[in-house]
Order: structure tokens, then sequence, then C-alpha cells
């Protein structure tokens, strides 16, 4: 087990999903329990599916000096950065450090692959058209690379692609930089767009549901996709520190099945427990969890037990995918971003889409929203080729 | 200036066109061999019917992996990975982008789940049983820097051995022509926080800014390290092979080298 790690400061934090644009929008969606999945409009050929849309991306061309980096991602990407102060708090802290001590470190499962898609659609001749000609985009490195050149950042920068366990993998990357004196601070988060990859990839796995996902119902039918982006700032804590704290991460591998998780949640399982061990904290001790809750059979088969055998009663947890669908690559830094809003505002988000729970689920669940004090909360985010990272994050002033 | 990261490496991987594996380069690289007619990567980790369904890139981490481990005499299944490759798979990329273009619901879903950039991680964590962390990354045309600086950092912080893979295949189709990668290359490295007196010792500290890359003086070494992102570890895959003490810079980032110093044992 590793031994307890200096709790590091989230000094902004934003995300932007088909709940709206910056943490206001998707406080307001939580506290009334709406969703925003919508009927598929998105694909290139009918598919009959729900999404979890960002509305009006369409319209907003990122600005001249960045449009060689022009596509859907790294669109959504950058209106998450101008929401929540974000951008000011970045360029403070390269001003505080210098270029070259702040890293960018995302995830994303597909990154700009929407761009690629497009290019294939309307070859010229065999070759990508002249408007695409731009090798920045085809890439799972398009997104990173974009945003350290929005920030003008010179520090490490590095993608983490681990499907859907992504942008919560980055906490750990930046915690071990800062940790060792590598970095002063660091850009975590992540984005995904919708594109045909994930539309059309998930369908052939028959894992997406013909209706709005309904995670830990008895009768779930499969996943709805959606898009997001989310980004934190990562800094020691000093004195005058102020915001939420990561306290603790944890990962670990499956070692089972390409994409089925492990029957007994045994790679989950032992990031859970390196995730407490880190922030030398116990089971008892969290007040909150937000579960990687897809609406998959297996998943969340595998995650109702987990949680079931793990946690007393009095810790809640639910699964926020039927707000905002899955996120896939961004669902890490995403539901990173709502479980400290859970915190700031003593409100556990309602499991939205369910109705009749699975059996296999215990006392612990949230099937509706609650009011409540939430000092220390988990995300869990579990990712294809059974990879698994937990987070852990304390409210300011809560001892680690 | 002490340096940032010192971390030895217990056991080197590789496979180039030409060179099938670490010796076959190592004889290379001394000038006892020529470069040779390599066939497919030989990914013996992986059950034999794994192998023969496996993609490329699969195949060329799963092969450079097996070979470093074997070296370092650790058990796989400890070992926190770090797969590190600019482009992933990019035959499998072109086939989705073509496929979604002409008949989408005809995708194929293994071909799908082979997409993922953590597909080789995925696949050597189950041969192997690895339960530990395991990690796919990409740095773009500097990803072996990158990879470089994320495994030794994995290595010190959490005071634990760790296996760093960087693979890139060649580019096919239109996706091709936008990646610039000519061919495969593949090294891998098993790096250890605790010193020892029979390893190479590397020395690495974040250095800021470019300084471009530095040629072997060899052809075939200098046109096998122009040939993928990956393939940037040639400069210091010539060092370990020479058993050669010297210093390095590896980009590692836009404006960020490491400084990597190659100490030989004592």
């Amino acid at each position: 087990m590793p031994h307890p790690m200096p709790p590091l400061s989230i000094r902004a934090y934003t995300a932007t999903s088909a709940l709206g644009r910056g943490l206001d929008a998707h406080a307001d969606a939580l506290r009334s329990s709406r969703g925003g999945l919508s009927p598929n409009d998105f694909s290139s050929a009918p598919l009959d599916c729900w999404i979890g849309r960002v509305a009006g991306l369409e319209d907003e061309p990122l600005p001249a000096e960045l449009a060689q980096w022009e596509c859907r991602n790294n669109r959504l990407a950058w209106v998450a950065l101008t929401q929540d102060g974000f951008m000011d708090a970045v360029r403070d802290a390269r001003e505080r450090y210098g270029a070259s001590r702040v890293a960018v470190l995302l995830g994303t499962s597909t990154s700009s692959i929407g761009a690629t898609e497009e290019g294939y659609r309307r070859l010229d001749h065999g070759r990508m058209p002249e408007d695409l000609h731009r090798p920045v985009l085809h890439t799972p490195h398009s997104l990173a690379g974009f945003v350290a050149a929005a920030f003008d950042l010179e520090g490490p920068c590095l993608t983490v692609a681990t499907a859907c366990s992504s942008s919560a993998k980055v906490f750990g990357n930046a915690e071990r930089m800062i940790r060792l004196g590598l970095i002063d601070a660091a850009v975590v988060g992540g984005t995904d767009t919708l594109c045909d990859s994930v539309l059309f990839g998930f369908n052939s796995l028959e894992l997406v549901s013909g209706e709005p996902c309904r995670p830990f119902d008895a009768n779930r039918s499969g996943i709805s996709i959606g898009e997001a982006a989310g980004f934190a700032l990562l800094e020691r804590v000093t004195d005058g520190s102020t915001g939420p704290l990561l306290i603790g991460y944890g990962e670990a591998s499956d070692a089972h099945h390409m994409s089925t998780p492990h029957p007994e949640g045994l790679g989950a399982e032992i990031a859970l427990r390196d995730a407490l061990a880190r922030a030398g904290i116990e089971a008892g001790d969290v007040d909150y969890i937000n579960l990687h809750g897809t609406a998959s059979q297996k998943n969340d088969d595998v995650e109702a037990a987990l949680v079931a055998r793990s946690f007393p009663a009095t810790t809640r947890a639910s699964s926020t995918k039927g707000f905002t669908g899955h996120t896939l690559g961004a669902a890490g830094m995403l539901e990173a971003a709502i479980t400290l809003l859970a915190m700031r505002d003593g409100h556990v988000p309602a499991n939205l889409g369910a109705t009749t729970p699975d059996p296999l689920c215990g006392p612990q669940m949230a099937w509706t929203a609650e009011q409540r004090e939430v000092r220390i909360a988990l995300s869990n985010s579990f990712g294809f080729g059974g990879n698994n990272a937990c987070l852990a994050f304390a409210r300011v002033g809560e001892p680690a | 200036m002490s340096a940032a990261l010192s971390v030895w490496v217990k056991g080197v991987g590789l496979w180039a066109p030409g060179a099938a594996d670490w010796h076959a380069f190592c004889e290379i690289v001394a000038g006892r061999d020529a470069p040779g007619t390599e066939g497919r990567p030989m990914a013996d980790v992986l059950p034999p019917n794994e192998r023969r369904r496996a993609p490329e890139s699969v195949l060329l981490a799963a092969a450079v992996a097996g070979q470093a481990v074997r070296m370092s005499g650790l058990e796989a299944a400890a070992l926190p990975c770090v797969f590190a490759s600019a482009h992933g798979d990019q035959a499998i990329t072109d086939y989705m982008c073509a496929t979604l273009a002409d008949t989408p619901t005809e995708l194929s879903p293994t071909k799908f789940h082979n997409s993922v950039h953590n597909a080789p991680a995925g696949y050597w964590t189950i041969a192997t049983h690895c339960h530990a962390s395991s990690s796919a990354v990409s740095g773009g045309e500097t990803t072996f820097g990158a990879g470089l600086l994320e495994a030794a950092t994995l290595a010190v912080a959490d005071d634990r051995d760790v296996l760093l893979a960087s693979y890139d295949i060649a580019g096919v189709g239109p996706l091709g022509e936008m990646t610039a990668t000519t061919g495969p290359f593949a090294i891998a490295l098993v790096l250890s926080p605790r010193a020892d007196a029979t390893a190479v010792r590397l020395d690495i500290t974040p250095s800021p800014g470019n300084s471009g890359s530095q040629p072997t003086g060899d052809a075939w070494l200098d046109s096998v390290a122009a040939s993928n992102p990956s393939a940037q570890a040639i400069p210091l895959a010539h060092a370990l092979a020479l058993a050669r003490s010297t210093a390095l810079r590896v980009a590692a980032a836009r404006e960020l080298d490491i400084h990597v110093d190659v100490e030989l044992a004592a």
C-alpha cells in the first residue's frame, strides 16, 4: 500500500457538459435533478439513442490566433477554459512560477478524432482535404498540445488516454510531479466530444441504450454517450490556500478482459484501497462517492457490489451519468467537478434515471438528492482494458 | 545542479526494422552484424491465440516489454507500466475512419475495442496478471521523452520498479500522410529507483528549451530515429548498447527537453 500523500490545493476548477457551461450551471441542474440528455441528433447516420450534447459549439470558432487547432474537441475545451475564472487562475500560476514550471496533464479517449473522421468523409483524391491538412489535430495529443499552446506553457505536457479513466488518472500524474519538485502547478482535466468513433463503436459492442441511461436500475439497458470538458489547477497547499483539496488517488488494473470489468471488481477495489491509503482515511470517513455507474449491465453489477461490501450506510453514493451521459475520457474530470460541487454545496446528487433499484445495491445509494454535509468524497472512474482510478477529495478546512 | 530523478536501467527491449530484439540491436551498433530482415515482433508474453489476433501496435509493445522484463529478472505482475505512443494503432484508426465514412453501422466491435490507446496496456496486464497501475500516454512528436519523464517520475515518486514501453507503427492512408511516421519502432525500459551497482544509471532533469535531435552519424540508426516519435529513443538506445557514459537531451514537450546523464555501472 502507498504512503499517505501531502494534499494538493485545487486552486480553480470548472466543467462544461450537457448540463451547461461552468460550475453554476452544473450546480443548478444537480440541485433540481434536471438531466441534460436528448435524442441523438449527432451521428453521421441515424443511430437510435440518447446523447449528452453541449449546445452551440458549431457557432463558436476558436480565436483566430488558435485557428490551426480548430475542431469540435478543442472548441469544447476552449469553452470550458473560459468559465469560472479558470484562464485567469492559470495565467496567474504561469506568472508566479514561470512557463516551464506549470504542466499540462490531460485525459482524453478520442481527442480530436472527429476531425480525422470528417477528413475521411470528404477525402480529396484519397488525401486529407486541404482545410484539415493540420497534423496537430490528427493525434491523441491534440487536446494537450492545444491547451499548452493556448496558455503558452512550457512545462511537461502529457496526454493520458486510458479510455474512461483518463482524466481521473491525470490527478495522479500531477501529484507525483509536484511532490518531486519537477513542477509547481499543473493544469489537469480532460475533454471528449461526440464523434462517430464512439457512437458507432459502443453501438457495435451493443452497449448503447435506446433510452436515456438508467445507472443501477434493475432494468438498465446500456449507456448514453455524452461530451464534456473540465479542468482543475493543482498546486501545493500553502498557508494562504483556500479551496478544496485532492487528498488521494488510486490506480490499478483488472488484468481480466479488454471490454468487460473483472467480475469481482478486483482492479476497482485495489484502486479504492490505494486511494484511501494515500489519503490516510478509512472507508467510514467517506461521506459521498460519485460512482462510475455507466448503466452498462456489468459495470453497475460490479460497482454496486463493491460499494455495498466496502462502505457503511452513512456513506452516500450515486452515479451522475443520468444527468450528463457517459463522457468517456472526460468523465473523470467532469465527475471530479461534480464531486467538488457536492462538497461545496452540501448536496448529494440524485442517481438520476433509475426507478427500480438493482437488488445488488446497498443502502448507500442516494436514489434521490440529499442535503447533507460532505467533507470527504471519492470519485470512481473505470475504463476499457481494465483500467481503474479512484480520486479522493476533502472540503476546504478539513484535515486529510 | 543535482538531477531531478535518478533511475537504474534493469532491462531493455527493442524492436526496429532490421533488429528483432535488443541483442540484435547491440550487435549492429557494435559493428558485429548488419541490419537484418526481421519478421513480426515476437510477443511471446501473449497467449498464442491473442498473439495471432493482436493488432500490430500490441505485438510491438508487448514484444519489447517482454524483452525488458525478462532481462530485469523481475515479475511483470508486480510492475506498474507506462505505454507511450504518439499515435497509437494508426492502422486501426485508418480502418475506423474509412469504415465510419462509408458504412458506419458495420464497424467491427473488435477493431473498436482494439482502437483504444490503452489496448497494449490492457493486453499486457491481462497476459501478465498485473494488477498494478497501467497507463497509456502520448506526447505527440515528443512522446518518447514525455513517456520517459513520466515513467521515471512514477518510479521515484512511488519507490517502485516501473516498465516503460514506447512504440509507434507506420502510418497508413490519409492519416499516415498527416502523422508522417514511416516505419515501426519500439523500445522498453525497466526503471528502478533503487541503486544497483550492475545497472546503468540515468540522471534525468527537465531543462527548458528544445535543442533539436542529435544524429548518431550512423545512416541506419539515423533513418530509424527519423521514422517515428518513439524512435527518438535511438540516441539513448545507442548509448546503452555501447555501454558508454554520455549526456543527452531528449525532447519531452514543446520548449522542454529532459537532460539525461547516462552513467555506466562502476
